[in-house]
């Protein structure tokens, strides 16, 4: 990309533009992404002294990234409101975070049949987890934390806190597992979600 | 090999600003395990080194490029080739030193830091030193041993970012195997 303009870094930060429509936004290489995944998912094994304090780590990485992407989001999308609903937030995250991480919406919402503060989403091929492969010894090891953490951030920033986890789920048909993004819902979030129902209905 | 302009590869692309995003939190979690920030900028050169030695296969394979007849040739590279197939800014190579081993990479832009601002008291960290050691890392790879560091940061307020590379050795091939086992 070249720029004629001097360079933005040059201003202060706050007068720094930032991309407005949704082409002028820049794009590094799909690669440079895959290795920088790569070297922290090494850095934080070397760290880490077990799996799931290896999956805690991506998901407080991800969290940082979550918390100021919706910022970012947020002021793209002009949007004047906030968005109380659950749905609404989750609809969001679903068809506007997900294209603008990864080009395409997530491949599913739903709501967890055993009980209603749980919801999932799911990506059949993702794009973070395209040049991983898990040996044996770390079978249950996702690298869709990273995600996990980005989703939790989000929500937490908008006023869902969540526990959020991600897994992966062996499909029948394609060899490839898809990565579910389980959300469940603090127990405020419901009380909140109940309130702004009744007040609907009455 | 004559080193005209020759088109850069294109790869495939993600968002910047999730790059930039997840860098910086690995920036942040690096300088929440270590205290110290020399320590931080050595982790990060040391990343941004295990990065740099995968990271020439691919440039090599991809940009069909062919060796590299000189130090000279190699910078050129790297700023022609390397930075823009990756990371999608271009660098201009100047300030060759008489000798011609060292010389300067001057950047305009450089995603890793793009929504940084570096508060006084992290005056030491080198916010962007993984691209330094995947420099590093690469031309090492070519059997070419290189010192490469910040000498301007626009973190810091200079006005550009200026990657000062410095040829130490070329080091001979290195077989796997000795003589006729």
């Amino acid at each position: 990309m070249s720029r004629a303009v001097p360079s933005k870094h040059a201003l202060n930060i706050i007068d720094r533009p930032i991309a407005r429509n949704k082409l002028d936004i820049p794009t590094v290489s799909l690669s440079a992404f895959a290795y920088l995944f790569s070297e922290l998912i090494s850095y934080a094994m070397d760290r880490a002294a077990s799996i799931t304090e290896l999956e805690d780590r991506l998901d407080r990485v991800g969290y940082d990234v979550g918390c100021r992407m919706l910022e970012l989001l947020s002021y793209r999308e002009k949007a004047t409101r906030r968005k109380p609903e659950i749905l609404d937030m989750l609809k969001h995250i679903h068809s506007a975070a997900w294209p603008y991480m990864f080009g395409k919406t997530a491949d599913d919402l739903q709501q967890a049949n055993a009980a209603d503060d749980e919801y999932m989403i799911s990506d059949n091929d993702l794009l973070l987890g395209r040049f991983i492969s898990i040996p044996k010894s770390y079978s249950s090891f996702v690298p869709g934390s990273l995600v996990a953490g980005i989703v939790r951030g989000m929500l937490d920033s908008a006023g869902f806190p969540a526990r959020v986890s991600a897994h992966f789920v062996e499909q029948p048909s394609s060899s490839k597992p898809t990565t579910t993004i389980l959300i469940k819902f603090d127990a405020s979030v419901m009380q909140r979600q109940a309130a702004l129902d009744a007040a609907k209905r009455g | 090999m004559p080193p005209g302009p020759r088109p850069v590869p294109q790869l495939e692309q993600i968002n910047a600003e999730i790059f930039t995003l997840t860098y910086g939190s690995i920036v942040r979690q690096l300088i929440a395990d270590f205290e110290d920030l020399d320590e931080v900028n050595k982790q990060l050169e040391k990343m941004g080194y295990n990065i740099g030695v995968r990271l020439v296969d691919e440039l090599l394979a991809k940009s069909k490029q062919g060796r590299c007849s000189s130090f000279r040739e190699a910078a050129e590279v790297v700023a022609r080739q390397a930075l823009p197939m990756f990371l999608n800014v271009s660098a201009a190579v100047t300030n060759w030193s008489a000798d011609g081993t060292e010389c300067s990479l001057v950047l305009t832009d450089n995603p890793l830091a793009d929504f940084v601002e570096l508060p006084d008291e992290y005056r030491s960290l080198r916010y962007s030193n993984l691209l330094p050691g995947v420099i590093r890392g690469g031309l090492e790879m070519v059997n070419m041993e290189v010192d490469c560091r910040f000498v301007q940061d626009m973190l810091k307020g200079a006005d550009c970012y200026e990657l000062r590379l410095r040829l130490k050795e070329h080091k001979d091939e290195q077989y796997p195997f000795k003589g006729d086992d």
